[in-house]
Protein backbone atom coordinates (compact mmCIF):
# COMPACT_ATOMS: atom_id res chain seq x y z
CA UNK A 1 0.00 0.00 0.00
CA UNK A 2 1.40 3.48 -0.86
CA UNK A 3 2.67 5.45 2.13
CA UNK A 4 0.11 8.26 1.80
CA UNK A 5 -2.74 5.75 2.04
CA UNK A 6 -1.19 4.29 5.18
CA UNK A 7 -0.89 7.81 6.60
CA UNK A 8 -4.56 8.53 5.84
CA UNK A 9 -5.55 5.25 7.45
CA UNK A 10 -3.53 6.06 10.56
CA UNK A 11 -5.14 9.50 10.87
CA UNK A 12 -8.67 8.11 10.53
CA UNK A 13 -7.86 5.33 12.99
CA UNK A 14 -7.28 7.70 15.89
CA UNK A 15 -10.28 8.47 18.12
CA UNK A 16 -12.12 11.43 16.58
CA UNK A 17 -12.59 14.55 18.72
CA UNK A 18 -16.07 16.05 19.06
CA UNK A 19 -15.14 19.07 16.98
CA UNK A 20 -14.55 16.84 13.97
CA UNK A 21 -17.58 14.60 14.48
CA UNK A 22 -20.13 17.39 15.02
CA UNK A 23 -19.39 19.34 11.82
CA UNK A 24 -19.22 16.03 9.90
CA UNK A 25 -22.76 15.22 11.05
CA UNK A 26 -23.89 18.70 9.97
CA UNK A 27 -22.24 18.09 6.60
CA UNK A 28 -24.17 14.82 6.23
CA UNK A 29 -27.41 16.67 7.02
CA UNK A 30 -26.44 19.27 4.41
CA UNK A 31 -25.75 16.66 1.71
CA UNK A 32 -29.18 15.12 2.25
CA UNK A 33 -30.91 18.53 2.15
CA UNK A 34 -28.94 19.33 -1.00
CA UNK A 35 -30.41 16.20 -2.57
CA UNK A 36 -33.91 17.10 -1.40
CA UNK A 37 -34.03 14.69 1.54
CA UNK A 38 -34.38 15.08 5.28
CA UNK A 39 -31.90 13.50 7.69
CA UNK A 40 -33.76 11.16 10.06
CA UNK A 41 -32.75 7.58 10.72
CA UNK A 42 -35.70 6.34 12.79
CA UNK A 43 -38.12 6.97 9.90
CA UNK A 44 -36.66 3.74 8.53
CA UNK A 45 -38.50 1.73 11.20
CA UNK A 46 -41.80 2.98 9.81
CA UNK A 47 -40.69 2.18 6.26
CA UNK A 48 -39.62 -1.33 7.29
CA UNK A 49 -42.92 -1.93 9.08
CA UNK A 50 -44.88 -0.75 6.02
CA UNK A 51 -42.78 -2.89 3.69
CA UNK A 52 -43.53 -5.88 5.92
CA UNK A 53 -47.27 -5.37 5.49
CA UNK A 54 -48.12 -3.24 8.55
CA UNK A 55 -50.36 -1.13 6.30
CA UNK A 56 -53.00 -3.82 6.74
CA UNK A 57 -53.20 -2.97 10.45
CA UNK A 58 -52.97 0.82 10.71
CA UNK A 59 -53.42 3.75 8.36
CA UNK A 60 -50.15 5.17 9.78
CA UNK A 61 -48.34 2.68 7.56
CA UNK A 62 -50.32 3.51 4.41
CA UNK A 63 -47.87 5.85 2.70
CA UNK A 64 -45.58 5.78 -0.27
CA UNK A 65 -42.84 3.88 1.52
CA UNK A 66 -41.14 2.86 -1.71
CA UNK A 67 -40.15 6.52 -2.17
CA UNK A 68 -38.17 6.26 1.08
CA UNK A 69 -35.71 3.72 -0.30
CA UNK A 70 -32.94 6.35 -0.18
CA UNK A 71 -33.22 6.39 3.63
CA UNK A 72 -32.86 2.62 3.84
CA UNK A 73 -29.70 3.03 1.77
CA UNK A 74 -28.38 5.55 4.31
CA UNK A 75 -29.03 2.95 7.05
CA UNK A 76 -27.36 0.27 4.94
CA UNK A 77 -24.40 2.59 4.38
CA UNK A 78 -24.21 3.22 8.15
CA UNK A 79 -23.87 -0.55 8.61
CA UNK A 80 -21.03 -0.65 6.07
CA UNK A 81 -19.48 2.35 7.80
CA UNK A 82 -19.62 0.56 11.14
CA UNK A 83 -17.99 -2.48 9.60
CA UNK A 84 -15.22 -0.46 7.96
CA UNK A 85 -14.59 1.63 11.08
CA UNK A 86 -14.38 -1.39 13.37
CA UNK A 87 -12.32 -3.61 11.04
CA UNK A 88 -10.09 -1.24 9.08
CA UNK A 89 -9.93 2.01 11.02
CA UNK A 90 -9.50 0.68 14.54
CA UNK A 91 -6.20 -0.85 15.59
CA UNK A 92 -6.34 -4.08 17.58
CA UNK A 93 -6.51 -3.31 21.27
CA UNK A 94 -7.61 0.26 20.51
CA UNK A 95 -11.35 -0.47 20.31
CA UNK A 96 -12.01 1.51 23.47
CA UNK A 97 -14.29 4.31 24.61
CA UNK A 98 -12.26 7.05 26.27
CA UNK A 99 -14.75 7.78 29.03
CA UNK A 100 -13.80 9.85 32.08
CA UNK A 101 -12.45 8.49 35.36
CA UNK A 102 -15.58 9.83 37.05
CA UNK A 103 -17.75 7.66 34.80
CA UNK A 104 -15.64 4.59 35.52
CA UNK A 105 -16.17 5.29 39.24
CA UNK A 106 -19.93 5.76 38.78
CA UNK A 107 -20.13 2.47 36.88
CA UNK A 108 -18.22 0.78 39.69
CA UNK A 109 -20.73 2.11 42.23
CA UNK A 110 -23.45 0.41 40.20
CA UNK A 111 -21.47 -2.82 40.34
CA UNK A 112 -20.36 -2.67 36.70
CA UNK A 113 -16.56 -2.89 36.80
CA UNK A 114 -14.50 -1.61 33.88
CA UNK A 115 -10.85 -0.59 33.93
CA UNK A 116 -10.05 3.00 33.04
CA UNK A 117 -8.39 3.39 29.65
CA UNK A 118 -9.62 -0.04 28.65
CA UNK A 119 -13.39 0.44 28.45
CA UNK A 120 -14.74 -1.35 25.36
CA UNK A 121 -16.87 0.50 22.80
CA UNK A 122 -19.37 -2.34 23.04
CA UNK A 123 -20.39 -3.46 26.55
CA UNK A 124 -20.38 -7.16 27.38
CA UNK A 125 -24.17 -7.23 27.75
CA UNK A 126 -24.55 -6.67 24.00
CA UNK A 127 -24.27 -10.39 23.37
CA UNK A 128 -26.52 -13.35 22.56
CA UNK A 129 -25.95 -15.13 25.90
CA UNK A 130 -26.78 -11.97 27.82
CA UNK A 131 -30.05 -11.67 25.90
CA UNK A 132 -31.23 -14.60 28.02
CA UNK A 133 -30.47 -12.81 31.29
CA UNK A 134 -33.03 -10.42 32.80
CA UNK A 135 -30.65 -7.47 32.57
CA UNK A 136 -29.63 -8.14 28.98
CA UNK A 137 -33.24 -8.76 27.91
CA UNK A 138 -34.42 -5.48 29.46
CA UNK A 139 -31.57 -3.51 27.88
CA UNK A 140 -31.91 -4.91 24.36
CA UNK A 141 -35.58 -5.79 24.00
CA UNK A 142 -37.28 -3.21 26.22
CA UNK A 143 -34.70 -0.61 25.16
CA UNK A 144 -35.41 -1.30 21.50
CA UNK A 145 -39.15 -1.17 22.04
CA UNK A 146 -38.98 2.19 23.87
CA UNK A 147 -36.71 3.66 21.19
CA UNK A 148 -39.00 2.52 18.36
CA UNK A 149 -42.23 3.57 20.08
CA UNK A 150 -40.88 6.86 21.43
CA UNK A 151 -39.15 7.92 18.22
CA UNK A 152 -42.33 7.60 16.19
CA UNK A 153 -44.52 9.14 18.90
CA UNK A 154 -42.17 12.13 19.06
CA UNK A 155 -41.91 12.17 15.26
CA UNK A 156 -38.15 11.70 15.16
CA UNK A 157 -35.02 10.58 16.98
CA UNK A 158 -31.64 12.12 17.66
CA UNK A 159 -30.92 12.75 13.97
CA UNK A 160 -34.37 14.07 13.05
CA UNK A 161 -34.95 16.29 16.10
CA UNK A 162 -31.64 16.97 17.86
CA UNK A 163 -29.70 17.56 14.62
CA UNK A 164 -32.11 18.42 11.78
CA UNK A 165 -34.84 20.02 13.93
CA UNK A 166 -32.62 22.11 16.20
CA UNK A 167 -30.58 23.26 13.18
CA UNK A 168 -33.81 24.57 11.66
CA UNK A 169 -34.68 26.23 15.00
CA UNK A 170 -37.85 24.18 15.37
CA UNK A 171 -39.53 24.58 18.76
CA UNK A 172 -41.16 21.11 18.53
CA UNK A 173 -37.70 19.59 18.17
CA UNK A 174 -36.47 21.48 21.23
CA UNK A 175 -39.42 20.04 23.19
CA UNK A 176 -38.56 16.57 21.90
CA UNK A 177 -34.91 16.95 22.90
CA UNK A 178 -35.99 18.12 26.36
CA UNK A 179 -38.12 14.96 26.48
CA UNK A 180 -35.14 12.81 25.37
CA UNK A 181 -33.03 14.21 28.20
CA UNK A 182 -35.72 13.97 30.86
CA UNK A 183 -36.28 10.34 29.88
CA UNK A 184 -32.56 9.59 29.77
CA UNK A 185 -31.92 11.21 33.15
CA UNK A 186 -34.85 9.31 34.70
CA UNK A 187 -33.42 6.08 33.33
CA UNK A 188 -29.83 6.44 34.52
CA UNK A 189 -30.60 8.03 37.88
CA UNK A 190 -33.81 6.28 38.92
CA UNK A 191 -33.91 2.93 37.11
CA UNK A 192 -30.24 1.97 36.69
CA UNK A 193 -29.66 1.66 40.45
CA UNK A 194 -32.40 -1.02 40.45
CA UNK A 195 -31.38 -2.70 37.19
CA UNK A 196 -27.65 -3.04 37.82
CA UNK B 1 -25.70 5.29 -10.06
CA UNK B 2 -27.64 8.07 -8.36
CA UNK B 3 -28.85 5.99 -5.42
CA UNK B 4 -25.36 4.84 -4.43
CA UNK B 5 -24.59 8.34 -3.12
CA UNK B 6 -26.94 7.62 -0.21
CA UNK B 7 -24.93 4.54 0.70
CA UNK B 8 -21.80 6.69 0.61
CA UNK B 9 -23.38 9.26 2.96
CA UNK B 10 -24.34 6.40 5.28
CA UNK B 11 -20.77 5.08 5.26
CA UNK B 12 -19.39 8.50 6.24
CA UNK B 13 -22.06 8.73 8.95
CA UNK B 14 -21.15 5.28 10.25
CA UNK B 15 -17.40 5.88 10.36
CA UNK B 16 -17.90 9.29 12.00
CA UNK B 17 -20.13 8.08 14.84
CA UNK B 18 -18.03 4.96 15.38
CA UNK B 19 -14.71 6.79 15.53
CA UNK B 20 -16.16 9.54 17.75
CA UNK B 21 -17.35 6.76 20.11
CA UNK B 22 -20.91 8.11 19.90
CA UNK B 23 -22.04 4.51 19.30
CA UNK B 24 -20.81 3.46 22.74
CA UNK B 25 -23.26 2.67 25.53
CA UNK B 26 -20.60 4.04 27.92
CA UNK B 27 -20.52 7.43 26.20
CA UNK B 28 -24.32 7.75 26.53
CA UNK B 29 -24.11 6.73 30.19
CA UNK B 30 -21.40 9.35 30.72
CA UNK B 31 -23.47 12.01 28.93
CA UNK B 32 -26.50 11.47 31.16
CA UNK B 33 -24.22 11.82 34.19
CA UNK B 34 -22.75 15.09 32.85
CA UNK B 35 -19.25 13.66 33.34
CA UNK B 36 -17.76 14.66 30.00
CA UNK B 37 -18.22 17.37 27.41
CA UNK B 38 -17.60 14.91 24.56
CA UNK B 39 -21.20 14.05 23.53
CA UNK B 40 -22.42 17.60 24.20
CA UNK B 41 -19.56 18.88 22.07
CA UNK B 42 -20.67 16.64 19.19
CA UNK B 43 -24.30 17.75 19.45
CA UNK B 44 -23.52 21.46 19.97
CA UNK B 45 -20.98 21.66 17.15
CA UNK B 46 -23.28 19.72 14.80
CA UNK B 47 -26.21 22.01 15.60
CA UNK B 48 -24.06 25.18 15.40
CA UNK B 49 -22.84 24.23 11.95
CA UNK B 50 -26.37 23.07 11.08
CA UNK B 51 -27.95 26.42 12.05
CA UNK B 52 -25.52 28.25 9.75
CA UNK B 53 -26.27 25.84 6.90
CA UNK B 54 -30.05 26.16 7.34
CA UNK B 55 -29.84 29.96 7.52
CA UNK B 56 -27.85 30.04 4.26
CA UNK B 57 -30.48 27.78 2.70
CA UNK B 58 -33.37 29.95 3.94
CA UNK B 59 -31.71 33.08 2.58
CA UNK B 60 -31.52 31.32 -0.79
CA UNK B 61 -27.71 31.26 -0.80
CA UNK B 62 -27.66 27.47 -1.24
CA UNK B 63 -29.86 25.73 -3.78
CA UNK B 64 -30.64 22.03 -4.16
CA UNK B 65 -28.66 19.87 -6.56
CA UNK B 66 -31.47 20.20 -9.11
CA UNK B 67 -31.25 24.01 -8.94
CA UNK B 68 -34.53 24.48 -7.05
CA UNK B 69 -34.79 26.14 -3.63
CA UNK B 70 -34.44 23.68 -0.74
CA UNK B 71 -37.69 23.27 1.19
CA UNK B 72 -37.41 22.99 4.96
CA UNK B 73 -40.82 22.25 6.41
CA UNK B 74 -41.87 23.53 9.82
CA UNK B 75 -42.99 20.86 12.26
CA UNK B 76 -46.51 21.10 13.68
CA UNK B 77 -46.47 22.50 17.19
CA UNK B 78 -47.96 20.43 19.97
CA UNK B 79 -46.72 19.78 23.46
CA UNK B 80 -47.72 16.28 24.66
CA UNK B 81 -46.54 14.52 21.54
CA UNK B 82 -42.96 15.78 21.76
CA UNK B 83 -42.58 15.68 25.52
CA UNK B 84 -44.20 12.27 26.13
CA UNK B 85 -42.82 10.66 22.97
CA UNK B 86 -39.44 12.21 23.63
CA UNK B 87 -39.47 11.01 27.24
CA UNK B 88 -40.20 7.44 26.14
CA UNK B 89 -37.46 7.64 23.52
CA UNK B 90 -35.03 9.02 26.12
CA UNK B 91 -35.77 6.12 28.47
CA UNK B 92 -34.86 3.67 25.72
CA UNK B 93 -31.86 5.68 24.50
CA UNK B 94 -30.26 5.70 27.95
CA UNK B 95 -31.23 2.10 28.69
CA UNK B 96 -29.93 0.55 25.50
CA UNK B 97 -27.21 3.18 25.01
CA UNK B 98 -27.98 3.41 21.32
CA UNK B 99 -30.34 5.44 19.22
CA UNK B 100 -31.38 4.31 15.73
CA UNK B 101 -28.26 5.49 13.84
CA UNK B 102 -25.70 3.86 16.16
CA UNK B 103 -27.85 0.72 16.24
CA UNK B 104 -27.37 0.25 12.48
CA UNK B 105 -23.68 1.15 12.78
CA UNK B 106 -22.97 -1.36 15.56
CA UNK B 107 -25.03 -4.01 13.80
CA UNK B 108 -22.75 -3.59 10.79
CA UNK B 109 -19.62 -3.64 12.96
CA UNK B 110 -20.56 -7.17 14.03
CA UNK B 111 -22.76 -6.81 17.12
CA UNK B 112 -25.33 -9.19 15.68
CA UNK B 113 -27.51 -9.33 18.79
CA UNK B 114 -28.72 -5.84 17.91
CA UNK B 115 -30.93 -7.43 15.26
CA UNK B 116 -33.14 -8.18 18.29
CA UNK B 117 -33.04 -4.49 19.23
CA UNK B 118 -34.01 -3.62 15.64
CA UNK B 119 -36.93 -6.06 15.74
CA UNK B 120 -38.08 -4.66 19.09
CA UNK B 121 -37.83 -1.11 17.72
CA UNK B 122 -39.89 -2.10 14.68
CA UNK B 123 -42.47 -3.66 16.99
CA UNK B 124 -42.52 -0.44 19.04
CA UNK B 125 -43.06 1.56 15.86
CA UNK B 126 -45.79 -0.84 14.80
CA UNK B 127 -47.58 -0.59 18.14
CA UNK B 128 -47.39 3.21 17.96
CA UNK B 129 -48.98 3.06 14.49
CA UNK B 130 -51.82 0.90 15.81
CA UNK B 131 -52.44 2.97 18.96
CA UNK B 132 -51.81 6.34 17.35
CA UNK B 133 -55.42 7.59 17.34
CA UNK B 134 -55.81 6.82 21.04
CA UNK B 135 -52.65 8.60 22.21
CA UNK B 136 -52.54 12.31 23.15
CA UNK B 137 -50.76 14.32 20.43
Amino acid sequence: MPQFLIDIRDIISQPWPWWIAGPMIAFIMFLLLFWGKEFGISANFRVMCAADGADDYASFFKFDWASQGWNLLVALGAMFGGYVAAHYFTDPGENVAGISAATVATLSELGHEVSEGNVPIVPEFYSWPSLFTIQGFIIIVIGGFLVGFGARYAGGCTSGHAISGLSALQLPSLLAVVGFFLGGLAMVHLIFPILF
Amino acid sequence: MKMSRFILVGIIFGITLYKAEAVSWYRIFEMFHFQSFHMYGIIFSAVSAGVIIVQLIKKGRIKASDGNPIQINNKDLSIPRYLIGGFIFGLGWALAGVCPGPMFILLGSGVTVLIVFLSAAMFGTFLYGVLRDRLPH
